[in-house]
Parts: structure tokens; sequence; C-alpha cells
């Protein structure tokens, strides 16, 4: 059996499918259409986890299917979803502006099997706190959005799905040969960190979306800097890409890249797992409003600037 | 658009208290608020709902304390009598600008979030420049520029500076270039307006006493539809500079003093005021350089009152009407700069940082592999007359390949038409062509962001670039180890005269 079944995430993984197939139908999201995997009967599920079981590359198909679905509705089938091992969104309490999952009539995805609802496996259980968890990967001052993303990527519309995965796969590629780990390995287009410790006026330069976006698509949940570049936090919050939040102290001097770190937004802590440091968070402020209604369209339909 | 009744509700705006007589005025939905396309009206008049009886003065409550110009651009777009920086408002946008790069993410979040058949907000106040990834093979570039079109011609844009024929910019009648040069030159900078473009250098504007800034995709979107944008006020730094401009400087070098001064995060969420005797002396185009880099300090926005010089620029321009704003006596800033220019000297920012000010005198040891004149920052008419200037103080031709990447198509005309001072009538071509420069290319943001890789003047070595650009970040132009020294044009002719950064008081004097 492949080595990555000695992580925790993989494992809860095949506990669900094992769950699903037996119990209940699975709802997947592949960037950005709609699939229903239902097995119609137990011997195709357990030809399916057998497969997946027993490849590597079985499993990375998986592994890659199930943390690429980003179901960032709540939707009906939201009750089909299998145990709560984990949550079906990232468990942020804003909604994200750019839905990565299209579902319009014209979709011509309706293959209604179901399909797994297991989201990034990074995020705590409770519905009502909000926290994001995972490995951390730490930048210095001043990382301007031409480390973000190169310019030379700006013609991936952050709109279309298949784009935005791609941009993805750029996140970070920017960064100078003195950060010896690489954000994204190559060839893949998620990274294995999803939350970034940075330190002053992170997001500099450019006012293109496209950073946020690919720190996103790439399965960042937040980031913890020192400080922000005005329009880069306006674009986070505005979509909802990454969760961007102020630490008090200089985080990025204190924790390494591969840190394991959980945020706890209610307590505004950061908590370093591998130091055992805790941080203090600053509080979000002006922009707390609008990601609470979920980005800028939700307040303005909250507001009653423009029709619901 | 249905009436902002919901603005009612005090739970984001955070309009100061302090004035307690009249708060309550301010939570009413005023029904005076048009929501019509009308231009608002130009003098800043108390919103009161109509139905208030006749109250004495003595019972409003404290003095309007004075704004500065930002705020009161704010107040007047926001429809609020006094605004206070901090203060999150809605504000009413003059216009939209967007370009290849963000027009199609945009477009995208616009039809998302309003549908598929529905109307930009006016189809007047858009205005969509083609102009960073434009002459290139890159496919992906070349259908961000057919949907921009799309869009443009569904909507029935106005104004849309169409290319098709990427093999000769000429033949394009439609195309401008670069689009901050662009706006300007096609006079959609008024004093007193809102501008809001997807581009960080949208600050450019400011230039003319108006509030631009940069937005993301979302924002945009956002606008498109509604023609509103949630904003926070910025507080404002006043920067006075005075004295007689030496001849050997120009606004490139004081921008640089300045973001050298105050770090690339000194102005963060600010408003950057230009004022002084030598920001009076200088022309619009000079103005728009140091008013592009405030982004660069970290800025908001960039404003300069405007003056007769602007009057006299917009003349012919525009003939829709504007009202300028100036900062009152009492207006309050943050903190206050004053630079004696006299004083100082040309400079460069080294690489990685456009805050890591240099001597272009202590510099003179670094050898360059090449220079280039262009972008929205460096790439004006006036840009390449200065370094045509230097070029022909000096009579010799330059040691390094040295790229001229005009902003506009005005601009690449200018080159080829106007007569450089005491030259005896040689055109900046001649002058180009005589000092051993590259052909003026093709107008376009090029190679200042790298972009696809086969963009003309793209680093795609790690060599050494003095640059008359924005940016020296790594990677900025191209190659991740390439190092960008940024220059005033004097500066970057001076240099390619040479081989290695240099002062062009070498030449000038």
């Amino acid at each position: 059996m492949p080595a990555i079944y000695k992580e925790p995430r993989n494992q809860a993984l095949v506990v669900i499918l094992l769950h699903a197939s037996i119990f209940k139908p699975l709802r997947l999201h592949i960037t950005g259409t709609e699939f229903f995997l239902w097995f119609s009967n137990s011997s195709y599920a357990f030809f399916f986890l057998w497969f997946s079981i027993s490849s590597s590359r079985g499993f990375r198909f998986l592994s890659v299917v199930c943390s690429s679905s980003r179901s960032r509705h709540h939707q009906p089938f939201a009750s089909l979803a299998t145990s709560n091992v984990f949550n079906a969104t990232k468990q942020r309490s804003f909604k994200p502006l750019i839905s990565q999952s299209i579902v319009s009539s014209t979709s011509p995805v309706t293959r209604r099997t179901s399909v797994v609802a297991a989201a990034t496996a990074n995020s705590s259980s409770s519905a009502s706190s909000t926290s994001f968890h995972g490995l951390c990967y730490v930048v210095g001052d001043n990382i301007d959005t031409d480390q973000i993303i190169p310019a030379e990527y700006l013609t991936l519309v952050p709109s279309k799905p298949e784009e935005y995965k791609k941009l993805g796969s750029y996140a970070l590629i920017g960064l100078p040969a003195s950060y010896e780990t690489r954000f994204v390995e190559p060839e893949e287009f998620q990274s294995k960190y999803k939350i970034i410790i940075a330190g002053d006026n992170f997001g500099c330069g450019s006012s293109r979306e496209h950073a946020p976006v690919a720190l996103g698509a790439a399965g960042v949940t937040a980031v913890v800097a020192e400080s922000y570049a005005r329009i880069f936090f306006r674009n986070s919050v505005a979509t909802g890409e990454v969760y961007p939040l102020e630490s008090e102290a200089r985080v990025c001097e204190e924790c390494k890249t591969g840190d394991v770190v959980t945020i706890e937004l209610e307590q505004s802590l950061l908590i370093n797992h591998t130091s055992g440091k805790e941080y203090k968070l600053k509080p979000i402020g002006d922009a707390g409003p609008v990601i609470e209604a979920g980005g800028i369209f939700a307040y303005a339909r909250k507001a009653g600037m423009i029709p619901a | 658009m249905a009436a902002s009744s919901a603005i009612s509700s005090s739970s984001f705006l955070s309009v100061s208290q302090k004035d307690a007589g009249v708060s309550s005025f301010y939570a009413q939905p005023s029904s005076s608020i048009q929501m019509s396309q009308k231009k608002v009206s130009k003098k800043i008049v108390s919103v009161m709902a109509p139905q208030q009886s006749e109250r004495k003065p003595s019972t409003t409550g404290s003095v309007k304390t004075g704004m500065t110009m930002t705020e009161k651009i704010f107040s007047r777009a926001a429809e609020k009598p006094q605004l206070n920086p901090g203060d999150n408002v809605w504000v009413n946008v003059d216009i939209l600008m967007t370009h290849d790069v963000c027009g199609p993410g945009c477009i995208g979040i616009f039809k998302k979030e309003f549908g598929n058949d529905a109307k930009v907000w006016d189809r007047e106040k858009i205005v969509i420049i083609p102009d960073h990834y434009i002459f290139t093979s890159d496919e992906r570039a070349n259908r961000n520029v057919d949907i921009i079109r799309d869009f443009s011609t569904e909507q029935d844009i106005k104004y849309f500076y169409d290319i098709k024929d990427r093999s000769n910019f000429k033949v394009n009648p439609d195309y401008k270039g670069v689009c901050h040069v662009a706006l300007a030159q096609e006079g959609h900078c008024r004093p007193g307006e809102v501008l809001l473009g997807t581009d960080s250098h949208t600050c450019t504007a400011g230039a003319f006493g108006q509030f631009a800034t940069g937005i993301g995709n979302t924002d945009a979107g956002f606008v498109l539809g509604t023609g509103k944008l949630l904003l926070k006020v910025p507080p404002t730094l006043r920067f006075v500079l005075d004295g007689e401009m030496p001849d050997y400087l120009l606004a490139k070098d004081l921008i640089l003093q300045i973001i050298g001064e105050i770090s690339v995060s000194g102005a963060t969420y600010k408003a950057m005021e230009f004022v002084g005797s030598t920001i009076e002396s200088l022309t619009m185009e000079e103005r728009m350089t140091l008013c592009n880099m405030v982004v660069e300090a970290g800025g908001k926005n960039g404003i300069v009152p405007a003056d007769a010089t602007t009057f006299k620029y917009l003349e012919d321009k525009t003939s829709l009407p504007y009202e300028p704003v100036y900062s009152d006596d009492q207006a309050r800033f943050l903190a206050e700069y004053r630079i004696d220019v006299t004083k100082l000297e040309p400079l460069v920012a080294k690489p990685h940082s456009p805050d890591n000010r240099g001597l272009a005198r202590e510099c003179k040891d670094v050898k360059t592999d090449r220079v280039y004149i262009g972008s929205c920052t460096g790439g004006k008419t006036e840009d390449f007359l200065a370094a045509a200037r230097v070029f022909l103080a000096s009579g010799k031709k330059v040691k390094v390949p040295t790229f001229l990447v005009p902003a506009t198509q005005k601009v690449w005309m200018d080159l080829y038409t106007l007569p450089v001072p005491e030259s005896g009538g040689k055109t900046c071509s001649q002058i180009f062509e005589e000092a051993g420069c590259d052909t003026p290319t093709s107008p376009s943001c090029g190679a200042c962001l790298g972009g696809p890789q086969d963009t003309y003047a793209r680093l795609n070595e790690p060599q050494v670039c003095v640059s008359t650009t924005n940016r020296n970040f790594p990677g900025r132009m191209g190659h991740k180890e390439g190092q960008i020294y940024l220059a005033s044009p004097y500066t970057a002719a001076a240099s390619a005269l040479t081989g290695f950064v240099t002062d062009p008081r070498e030449f000038l004097r």
C-alpha cells in the first residue's frame, strides 16, 4: 500500500468512501462541473474503492478530485453528505464570489451519480466556529503580486474554471531561488500548504485579482501577514478566495515552512502546533461585514444596493 | 436601480457621530439621491430629506470641518456633505477603465452576478483599452482581446479602443495603447471625478485633480453593473515640493525620492497630495509620472490640484463639464513632507524594490546590459523628448541595446513629427536613430511587466536593465534574476550612452 496512506487525511478519505459507498450517495465537484457519483450497487462502489486504494495513481486521482471539491453553496444535497468527518465547505464564514462549480441549466454535465462530498481535510468539524488548519508556508516582506503570480500567466481568466485551476498551479512560482521549497509541486494544481505566513506589505504591486485567486485556487485558506497592501487585501475580501488576517507579532520569523498551524477565528489566534506557540491576530475590522455577508456582491444585496 | 433605502441601516455607515444634530439625517434614506445617470449636482449640498422643517443654524451642531481634496471628491461622489477618513461609503463612479488582462475576468463576474443578459450601468462611462499583451502570438492573450471586443459590441460600449491587425498597429484607427496615457489623451480624466480602473497604475489620473485608483476584477464587475463601489475614505499625506526644478531632474526623480523616503508601504491606504511651486511648474505628463508611482509607496491615490496647466491640457480633449475641488485651508492631513527640489539629485531605485533608493552617480560602477524606455511611467511624449535631449547633448551612440516603447499611437507619432528643441528641427526618431537605439516599437505596455515569452524587450536572461518603468521586484520584466534599476528618462538615456548606470549631468551640463 502506498505510503500516502500514513497521512491522516488520506486515511479519513478512505473511511468516507467506504461509508459513502455502502450507505449514501456521494457528490463531487470536479473543477467547475458538478458530478454526482452514485454507486448503483455496492459492487461498483467496492471496485472503485479497490482501484483507488490499490494504486497510488488511482488514489491520487481520488484525492485531487476530493480536494478540488469546494462546494461553495449550501446545496440541498448537503444532507446527502456522508459522515461529518469533513465538512462540506472550507468552513469559511464568507461565501466566495467566484464559484467554482457552475451549476447552470446549460451545464452539459449532469451525470447524476452520487459523489463524495469531502472537502479539503483541513477544517475543524464544528459548523459554527471558523478555523483553518494545515501546513504553513512562510514568506518574507513585500511579497509582490509578480511573485505571487508572474505576469506571463495573467492571460488566464479567473472566471473560467479550467483557467482558474491552472492559476493555482502557478501560485507563488515567482518567488526567487532563495525560497528552496516550492509552493506548488510541478504537475500539481494545489499546494500542500494551506496557510501562508508573511511579513509586511503582503501582496504589494499590481491590482491583479489573479493574485488572491491563484492562492485560493492552489488551496490556500488563509493568509496571516504582518500587514497587507491595500488592493490585495481588498481583492481577497471581495473574492473570498483567501481570508486575510493580520498578526500582531512578526510571525514570519517565528514560524517555519511546514509547521502545522491552526487559526481560530473566534479567538483571533494563530496556533503553531509544531513549535507549541500561540499568536494573537488582529480583528478583521471594516472588512468584517463584507466578509460575513459573503463578499461585495452578497453584501450589496443585503444592503439593498443591488436586487437580490 | 432601486432606491437605496437599505443604505439607511447604519451598520456599515460609520459616519462620524460628532455632528450629533445632523446624524439623524444621514440615517434617513434621502429621496434626493438620484439613481439616474445624471451628473450629480456640482455643489456640495446638504443631503436632507425634503420633509424636514426649517432648522436654525444653531441647531446643526458643530461646524463643518475642512476637508482635503480627496475627501471632497468622496463627499461629492457619495452625496454626503461631510466625510472623515475611515468612513466607508458608496461612491458614484464617473469612469471605469479595464484592459485586456483584467477585462475578461470582470466580464465573467459581471455576467455571473448580474445575468448573461445584463446591461452595463452606462455605456459611455466605461472605457475598454487593450494594451497589455497585444503584440504577441500567445493564443490566450489574443483570445482575451476578442473577449473584450465581443463584450463591447454586445453592450455597445462607446469607448473601445480596438486592435484587430496585430502586425501593423498603424492600420488600427481606434487602437491607442497604454491605458493610463490613453485615458488622459482621450479626455477621460477630469478634475473632481472618480475614476476606477482594473490596473494599479490607474492612480496616474490623479494628476488631473481627480480620485483615481486601481481595483480588482470583482469590484470592477460590481461597478459594471451598478456604477457604484464601496470605498473607504483615505487620510491624506501632503507633499509640498518647492523650488525651481533643476534641468537634470524629472518628476520620476521626485517620486523615487518620496518612495525612498516613506518606503513601499509608507502610504498604504492613504492619499498622496502633491502641492507646491515645483508641482505647479510641472507639465501634465510630468504630473502623471508623479502620480503614477504612488501605488509603489502603497498609496491609494495620488492627487495634484487642477490649475491653468490642467485646464489648458483639457481644452481640446473633453467637452464634458467638470468642477475641480481643492483642499480647504483647515483640512487635516495625516502628515506633511516638505521637499526642496533644488537639493535633489538624479536617483535610481536599485533592485529589487522601488524604495531601494540610490543616487545615480553612486551607481556608476554598475554595468548595464540594456536600457528600456517606455511604459505609462516613462514612455510618454515628454519622456522621449527628455531622452532625446540627452542623446543630442552627447552626440554619441549608445553602448547597449536601447529599447524604445512609446506608450500610445499618439506618442509614436510625436516621435516622428515633433521637433526636438535646439536640435535644428530633428525629430526624436531621428535622434534615436543616430544614437543607435532600436526603432521605436508598437505602442503597448510591452516588457514593463514581462508578459508572454515573445514580448519585445522582455528580460529573458538574468541581465541588468536600466528602465523608465515603475516596478523592479524579482521577475518583474521576465527573468527572476534580472536586475532592474528604475530611473528617469534622462538617467536611462545617459546610462545607455555609457553602458553603466549614469548620472545625466554627465551629458546635460
